[in-house]
């Protein structure tokens, strides 16, 4: 028995490596779905930024105001620019044989992607673009190399001159005080409009939306899971009672 | 109700089936943890057949809905997401209660004569159960489902003269397209589980005939009281069933907390590449089959020598079919005078568990990608697993094994 469960656990192993999948080093990340505030301004910037070229097109805009807690009308008159109705799928405008003459390859869809590369991938990515002349649209991303997209999101981060420091959190020198990698660039070419502090926020709620929309069921589930859990324990003892009043006479 | 019972069994012998299967099937009273493992397979079964059913409602099995449908169940349809999970969850816990159901056969020789009927149409079920976890994992149509596929119908490429032209039978296309998906559908949903089921009827019944094994491998039947009940033996029903519920419970508990809380299994019930489409031109860096398939896939990539001017892939694929077909012959390899381990010698008692350890090993190498020195590992442990069986008719003779007692202990 015991040799099995360590054969399990040999078997189970593999998976943490799996799991972290890309050899860059990563910001690690957190979700919290409960966190409406943070999804909501995640949702506002999403449509804002992403979507003219990325569809969410697995997902419904009313699941999204239901479950953000955004009120329809409010939805329909700042989150929806195609002029869907909020029961339709998240699709755009793009068309993908253009996008893909434009940036090499269309811009994939993003529902799952947080699900597909993890969502400290998806983090560390946001926050990796610096300049970079050789590149055709002058900027690289230090967690996805050779990268197609342009720095949609220039005006809040800037655009760092040197590769960020993904990978090394912030951490304080215990001889001066001083606080390295607080911001991951440490030098910009062009300054945006958000501090490091700002731009960091800006990207989780911007990732914990991503992380939502991967898989918008994830609190209700683990919400439900304890409940079933609790049955099925409340059912064991049951069982159980039941088992030792039978096998009383079994000797 | 006991004149409906009655005017029924006048018709069809219920009260008959019922006794010989249930109310007067008298199992032996000394069975352990290893012996819940049947009746949760059972469980599994249907979880799969019923949450199967529902999913197969709102799936659309074609190659360009397929990926998109399998979001609508778990973004659209009520409990679409609960229904997609017991059953992608479903699917690993089979194979672990069925391993496990396994194991213990070999355990305690349960394979042994009379019982060689019941363990062919196991290994048999296992078979049916392997191919239909192979197509189901075709449906969801994400990257690692077309890349798993596209591998594995490949290696029937590498028999020599016919293979290239079965491969493209099994698929009806030149690679793994919208025709493969259809036709894995149809014999996921329909053509697998009828002789899946068919082979559960007859493990059962074949099982009922000859009675059930024990953790002593002792004949209950040799020891009966005056009424002719074997005195070690205790009515399946009531016994066993409120037994197995038990085991239900913990088995719950635990298949419930990967449901509800960690559905894709680290990745290992649901590869992370699935949540992309199946794009055939694009392969992932890394192709690794589902967890239990990772034993055979280890073999199949251990083999790196051409032998008699053929491919070592074919050799691959002989020795990954042979690692199968020899279970089928178990029951015939095994000459020891005692079924259980408790009375088998030191011998057996180390090739178990060297083949064991090579079993979860290997399944470990069949998920990693292959460096030179895990080949290397793979290869001796390709070696031990098939030296348990080989030399099993030495081993199991020459030993000096434990007098059996004449009734069950505990």
């Amino acid at each position: 028995m015991r040799k099995l469960i360590f054969g399990l656990f040999i078997a189970v192993l593999p998976a943490l490596g799996l799991a972290a999948g890309s050899t860059v080093p990563l910001d690690s990340f957190e979700s919290d779905h409960s966190d409406k505030a943070s999804l909501q301004r995640g949702a506002a910037l999403f449509t804002n930024y992403c979507m003219g070229c990325h569809s969410m097109e697995y997902a419904r805009y009313k699941r999204v105001a239901d479950d953000l807690e955004i009120p329809v009308e409010l939805y329909e008159e700042n989150l929806i620019f195609t002029g869907a109705k909020i029961g339709e799928l998240m699709k755009n405008s793009m068309n993908k044989d253009m996008a893909a003459d434009w940036f090499g390859a269309p811009p994939p869809d993003l529902t799952l992607e947080t699900r597909l590369r993890g969502e400290a991938w998806v983090y560390s990515y946001l926050r990796g673009f610096y300049k970079d002349e050789s590149r055709p649209l002058g900027v690289n991303n230090v967690v996805f190399p050779a990268v197609g997209m342009p720095h949609v999101l220039v005006g809040m981060q800037g655009l760092c001159a040197v590769e960020p420091s993904i990978g090394t959190p912030a951490s304080v020198e215990p001889l001066s005080g001083n606080i390295n990698n607080a911001d991951v660039c440490p030098e910009y070419a062009i300054e945006g409009s958000m501090s490091g502090a700002e731009f960091d926020q800006a990207m989780y709620d911007l990732t914990n939306f991503m992380s939502y929309m991967g898989d918008p069921i994830k609190l209700e589930r683990e919400r439900l899971g304890i409940f079933v859990l609790i049955f099925v324990a409340i059912f064991f003892v049951f069982a159980y009672l039941l088992n030792r009043e039978y096998w009383k006479d079994v000797h | 109700m006991q004149k409906l019972i009655n005017w029924v069994d006048e018709r069809l012998p219920i009260v008959d089936a019922w006794n010989k299967h249930l109310g007067k099937y008298y199992a032996p009273k000394n069975f352990n943890v290893w012996y819940f493992f049947g009746s949760l397979a059972m469980l599994v079964l249907v979880n799969q057949l019923v949450t199967g059913i529902w999913l197969t409602m709102s799936y659309n099995p074609s190659g360009e809905g397929a990926f998109a449908s399998v979001e609508y169940i778990m973004r659209d349809v009520e409990w679409g997401w609960l229904l997609r999970y017991l059953h992608s969850t479903g699917a690993s816990a089979f194979f672990v209660v069925v391993y496990l159901h396994m194991f213990r056969g070999l355990m305690y020789g349960s394979y042994q004569k009379p019982r060689e009927l019941i363990w062919i149409f196991g290994m048999l079920i296992y078979l049916i159960l392997m191919a239909e976890a192979f197509m189901g994992y075709l449906l969801p149509w994400g990257q690692m489902s077309y890349w798993g596929a596209q591998v594995i119908v490949n290696l029937f490429g590498a028999i020599p003269v016919i293979g290239e032209d079965l491969s493209l039978w099994i698929r009806g296309d030149y690679l793994i397209s919208g025709i493969t998906l259809n036709r894995f559908f149809a014999l996921h949903v329909v053509a697998l589980p009828i002789v899946l089921l068919g082979l559960v009827v007859l493990h059962i019944l074949a099982l009922h005939e000859v009675g059930s094994n024990n953790p002593d491998g002792i004949d209950i039947k040799k020891n009966k009281d005056e009424n002719g009940i074997p005195k070690d033996g205790i009515p399946f029903h009531p016994y066993y069933t409120v037994h197995d519920l038990l085991g239900v419970g913990v088995f719950f508990f635990i298949f419930f907390i990967v449901v509800f809380f960690f559905p894709e299994g680290g990745g290992l019930f649901i590869e992370k590449p699935n949540f992309e489409p199946a794009n055939p031109l694009k392969t992932p860096n890394h192709i690794a089959p589902v967890w239990y398939f990772t034993p055979f896939y280890a073999m199949l990539r251990a083999v790196t020598i051409d032998l008699f001017g053929l491919d070592a892939k074919f050799w691959g694929v002989v020795v990954m079919g042979a690692a199968i077909a020899i279970l089928f012959v178990l029951p015939w390899l095994d000459r020891s005078p005692v079924r259980s381990m408790r009375y088998k010698g030191w011998l057996s008692r180390i090739a178990l568990a060297i083949f064991a350890i090579s079993f979860v090993v290997l399944g470990y190498l069949g998920l990693v990608p292959a460096t030179e020195g895990r080949t290397m590992v793979a290869q001796v442990l390709t070696v031990l697993y098939f030296l348990y069986f080989i030399l099993m008719p030495f081993y199991t003779r020459m030993e000096k094994t434990k007098p059996v007692p004449e009734r069950v202990t505990g």
